[in-house]
C-alpha cells in the first residue's frame, strides 16, 4: 500500500461525500414535483409521453398496483429484448454479420439485463450486433435503473406518508427518473468519457497491420504441431460510451466488451477510470440524503450513510492490503511496489490502473450492484476476492445498486430498530412509525429468500460434475469459490464474476437466469408490501424510549446487524472457498 | 391491470426507440465533431497504412524489441477477444506460466512483475516504466543502439500520473517501439533483421 494510492482513494471518497446532498435534494424535488432548472425542458416531454402512453399523473397506486405495474413493465422490456437478440441477423447496424443468439443464452442475457445483474455469459463483441447492444441491452440500463429508483422512492413514501393507502405512481417516478436524473447525467458522462479515448462509431471492426509479425506453433487436432503466423489485428469499435456512461451510473455493470472496464477502449485513462467508479456511487449515496429529506430527518440519511462508508471502508482497506502482498507462489518476480511500478498481485490487472485503482473499483461495484470490473477478480489473491464476495453477500447496501441498495438498507434497518426494541423491551418504533410483527416477519423474508436462492443452486452444481464442475477453470477450493461467486453475483444481481467459469452452458444459463430473476422480484414483493403497510400507520411523537435513529450508536447497530446477519449465513461457505485457498496458498498447495 | 399492460407496451416502444437510438446516435454525432480521433480508437497510422491503436497493445517477441504484457486475448492481443486468464492465485498452470515466463529471461535480476503477468483485458497498452527499463539491456545488445540512449528514449515514454495523482506511470510499448524502429533506421550499420523465437 502506497501513499498516493491512499489519496486516489480519498480523492474517490471526497467526491461522493461532496455530491451526496445535493443530488439528494435534487431528486426529493424531482420526486416530489416540486420546480427544477429542468423543468422548462423536461416538462412538456413528459406530458408528451404520459398522452401517448395514457399515463394519468395523477393516479395514486396502492403497493400491489405499484408492483403489477413494475412486474408488466419489466415483462415487456425483458421479451422486447428476447426478440431482438433472436432476430439482430436479419435488423440492421450489424456490420459483422452476427449470427442469431441461442434460446438458453437469449433467456439469460435478457432476464440479466432486465434485473440490472448485466450477467454476461457471452464475448459482447463476438456476439452481440450494435443494435442489439443500443435497442437491446442499453436500454435496459435505463429502464432498470429507473426501476430501482421508483422502487426506492416508493419505500421512502411509505416511510414519511402517515395514515394513507397509495406510494405514488409507478410510471411518474419511473418517467422523472429517467428524464431528470439518468438522462442528463449520462449525457455529460459519456462526452467525457469520448474525450478520454471511450470509442463511439458505428464502423466495422478495423484491420491494422501489426508492428512485428509473430509466429505461433499451435497442436492442430490431428495432434501434430502447426505454425501459423498472425500479421494482422482486428480491432472490435462500437457505440461503446454512449452505453458505457449509463452502464455505471445506473450500477448495471453489462461491459460492451468482454473485458469490461478493464478495456482500454471502455475506460482509457485514470481519470475516466475515477469517473465510472465515482458514477457507481453518485446516485445510491445521494438517494441516502433523498430519504433524509424526504422524510424530515436528514440526519437519519446522514446517519445511515455513515454506516455505508464504514462497510465500504472496511471492504477497499482488505482488498487493497490483499491486492498488494507478494504471492509466496512465484520466484524470481519483483513484485514489491517502487516508484517505476505498482507491485503487488497484477495478474489480471492494468498497469495503468495498478493495485489501488483496482482494489478500489472491485470493491466499489461489488458495494454497489453495479458489476462492472477494470480488473479480473478471478485472479485475485484469496482475500482479495473474499472482500468483492462479501460484498455482495451481505446485501450489496454499502450504497448499492440505484433504488435496490437503499431499499435493501432500510430492510436491515426494520430488523435493527427491531432488535433495539428487544433490548430495551419497548414496541420498536422507526421514524414514529411502529414496528409490528407483520413489518417484522416481511423484512426476515426479504432477508431469507437471498441466502436459499445461493446455497441451493451452489449446492447442486458443486455436487454435479457432469453439468456443474465441468465449467471449471480452476481447481481446488478457488472452482467452489468460482460456482459460489456466480450464484451470489447473479441472485444478488451484481454481474460480475469470477470470470473463470465458462458459464455459457445450458444449465448455467438456465439457472443462473432463474437466479437473477427471483433475486430481484421475489425480493421486492416483500419489500414493497413493507411499504404499503407502514404507508398507513400513524406516526407517533418521539418520547424518552424512543431509539433514535439518527446517533453514532444506531450506525454502530446498524452496521453490527448487518455483519452478523452476513457472518450466520454465509461463514460456512467462505471458510471453505477463499479461506481455505488462502491458508492452503501459504502451505505452498497449487491444483 | 389490462390498461397498465398496454401502458408498459407502448412506453417500452417509445422509450426504446429514445433511449435505444436517440440517445446513441446523439452521442455519435456530437462526439465525431467534437473527438473524432478519440471516437475512433485513437488508430496509428504509418505511411498510409493502419498499424494498430494507441490504447490497444499488441504482441512483440525476440530480442529487437521492448515487450509488452503476456496476454490471454485469443491467440495473444487479439483485439475481437477481450480477456484475461480468469487463473486464480492457487491455480498451477498460472504458477508454471509465471515461471517458464521468469526464466526466458536473460538476466539474473527479478523481473518485474507486470512483465510476466497477464492484464485483465489481455490488450494492455502498457507496461510499467520498471519493465520498461529492465529491458533496455537485451534491445541493446540485439540492435546495438546504446544503453544510455535507449533509456533516454523509454524515459521520455514514460506518461506521469494522470494530473500528477492518478493511475500509475506507464510506458506504451507500441509508441516506444515505434520511434525504437525509427532510432534504427536512422543507424544504417546495424542490421534489422526480424526474427522470431
Amino acid at each position: 500500500m502506497t501513499v498516493n494510492g491512499w489519496l486516489q482513494i480519498a480523492v474517490f471518497f471526497a467526491l461522493v461525500l461532496l455530491t451526496t446532498k445535493p443530488l439528494g435534494k435534487y431528486m426529493a424535488r424531482v420526486f416530489e414535483g416540486r420546480r427544477t432548472l429542468l423543468d422548462p425542458i423536461l416538462v412538456p416531454v413528459e406530458r408528451l409521453l404520459y398522452r401517448m402512453t395514457g399515463v394519468q399523473r395523477e393516479d395514486e397506486m396502492r403497493w400491489t398496483e405499484y408492483g403489477g405495474a413494475m412486474l408488466l413493465f419489466s415483462l415487456a422490456t425483458m421479451l422486447l429484448t428476447y426478440v431482438i437478440e433472436r432476430a439482430q441477423h436479419i435488423l440492421p447496424w450489424n456490420p459483422q454479420h452476427l449470427a442469431g443468439v441461442t434460446p438458453a443464452l437469449a433467456w439469460n442475457t435478457a432476464v440479466s439485463f432486465t434485473t440490472n445483474t448485466n450477467w454476461q455469459s457471452y464475448v459482447p463483441e463476438q456476439t452481440m450486433s450494435y443494435l442489439t447492444q443500443m435497442l437491446g441491452l442499453a436500454t435496459h440500463n435505463f429502464w432498470s435503473a429507473a426501476t430501482g429508483i421508483a422502487l426506492a422512492v416508493a419505500f421512502i413514501r411509505g416511510i414519511a406518508r402517515r395514515e394513507m393507502k397509495t406510494l405514488g405512481n409507478f410510471w411518474v417516478d419511473l418517467t422523472r427518473a429517467t428524464l431528470w436524473v439518468l438522462l442528463p447525467i449520462s449525457i455529460v458522462l459519456a462526452l467525457v468519457l469520448v474525450s478520454q479515448g471511450v470509442i463511439q462509431n458505428l464502423r466495422p471492426y478495423a484491420t491494422a497491420q501489426i508492428l512485428q509479425p509473430q509466429t505461433q506453433t499451435t497442436t492442430g487436432p490431428d495432434g501434430k504441431p502447426a505454425t501459423a503466423t498472425i500479421s494482422t489485428q482486428t480491432i472490435a469499435q462500437g457505440p461503446a460510451a454512449s452505453q458505457e456512461a449509463i452502464k455505471m451510473l445506473g450500477t448495471n455493470g453489462g461491459g460492451f466488451f468482454n473485458a469490461n472496464s478493464a478495456h482500454p477502449f471502455e475506460n482509457p485513462t485514470p481519470f475516466s477510470n475515477l469517473l465510472e467508479m465515482f458514477a457507481i456511487f453518485l446516485i445510491p449515496a445521494g438517494l441516502t440524503a433523498t430519504l433524509g429529506e424526504m422524510t424530515g430527518s436528514p440526519r437519519h440519511g446522514w446517519a445511515v450513510f455513515a454506516a455505508m462508508a464504514l462497510l465500504w471502508f472496511a471492504g477497499v482497506f482488505t482488498c487493497y492490503w490483499a491486492e498488494s502482498q507478494p504471492s509466496p507462489l512465484v520466484h524470481g518476480v519483483e513484485q514489491r511496489a517502487s516508484l517505476n511500478q505498482a507491485g503487488g498481485n497484477m495478474e489480471g490487472k492494468e498497469v495503468r490502473f495498478g493495485i489501488a485503482n483496482s482494489a478500489l473499483f472491485a470493491t466499489v461495484t461489488t458495494d454497489a450492484s453495479c458489476g462492472a470490473v477494470n480488473s479480473a477478480h478471478d485472479s485475485f489473491t484469496p482475500l482479495g476476492g473474499m472482500v468483492p464476495m462479501v460484498n455482495i453477500l451481505l446485501g450489496e447496501i454499502v450504497f448499492g445498486g440505484v433504488g435496490a441498495g437503499l431499499y435493501g438498507m432500510l430492510i436491515f434497518v426494520i430488523i435493527s430498530v427491531f432488535i433495539a426494541g428487544l433490548m430495551v423491551g419497548r414496541t420498536p418504533e422507526y421514524l414514529g412509525k411502529k414496528i409490528e410483527a407483520y413489518d417484522v416477519q416481511l423484512a426476515m423474508l426479504y432477508l431469507l429468500i437471498f441466502p436459499l436462492i445461493i446455497l441451493c443452486l451452489s449446492a447442486i452444481s458443486v455436487l454435479s460434475p457432469g453439468f456443474g464442475l465441468s465449467a471449471l477453470t480452476n481447481q481446488g477450493p478457488h472452482g467452489l469459490s468460482e460456482i459460489f461467486y456466480a450464484y451470489t453475483s447473479a441472485t444478488g444481481n451484481n454481474g460480475s464474476a469470477f470470470a473463470g467459469l465458462s458459464a455459457n452452458t445450458r444449465w448455467y444459463n438456465i439457472t443462473l437466469g432463474i437466479a437473477m430473476f427471483f433475486g430481484r422480484f421475489l425480493m421486492i414483493v416483500p419489500m414493497l408490501a413493507v411499504a404499503g403497510n407502514l404507508v398507513t400507520k400513524r406516526r407517533a411523537p418521539a418520547s424518552v424510549g424512543t431509539f433514535p435513529v439518527t446517533t453514532p450508536l444506531f450506525t454502530a447497530l446498524l452496521t453490527s446487524v448487518i455483519l452478523i446477519v452476513g457472518a450466520l449465513t454465509f461463514v460456512p461457505a467462505l471458510s471453505l472457498g477463499p479461506v481455505l485457498e488462502h491458508l492452503m496458498m501459504h502451505a505452498g498447495q497449487v491444483f | 391491470m389490462k390498461r397498465h399492460l398496454i401502458t408498459a407496451c407502448l412506453y417500452t416502444a417509445i422509450t426504446a426507440i429514445v433511449l435505444g437510438v436517440g440517445y446513441p446516435l446523439l452521442i455519435t454525432g456530437i462526439a465525431r465533431l467534437a473527438f473524432p480521433a478519440q471516437a475512433s480508437g485513437e488508430l496509428v497510422w504509418r505511411n498510409g497504412v493502419l498499424v494498430g491503436s494507441r490504447l490497444i497493445g499488441q504482441p512483440f517477441s525476440g530480442d529487437h524489441y521492448f515487450h509488452s504484457r503476456p496476454s490471454a486475448a485469443g491467440s495473444g492481443y487479439d483485439a475481437s477477444a477481450s480477456s484475461g486468464s480468469n487463473l486464480g492465485p492457487t491455480s498451477k498452470p498460472l504458477v508454471e506460466r509465471i515461471a517458464q515466463s521468469v526464466s526466458s529471461e536473460k538476466t539474473e535480476a527479478p523481473v518485474p512483475v507486470d512483465l510476466v503477468t497477464a492484464s485483465g483485458s489481455g490488450l494492455d497498452p502498457d507496461i510499467s516504466p520498471a519493465a520498461a527499463l529492465y529491458q533496455v539491456h537485451r534491445v541493446s545488445s540485439a540492435t546495438g543502439i546504446p544503453e544510455e540512449t535507449l533509456r533516454r528514449l523509454v524515459a521520455a515514454h514514460i506518461t506521469p500520473r494522470q494530473l500528477g495523482l492518478l493511475g500509475e506511470p506507464r510506458v506504451n510499448v507500441l509508441e516506444l517501439n515505434l520511434d525504437l524502429g525509427r532510432l534504427s533506421e536512422n543507424k544504417p550499420n546495424i542490421s534489422r533483421s526480424q526474427t522470431n523465437p
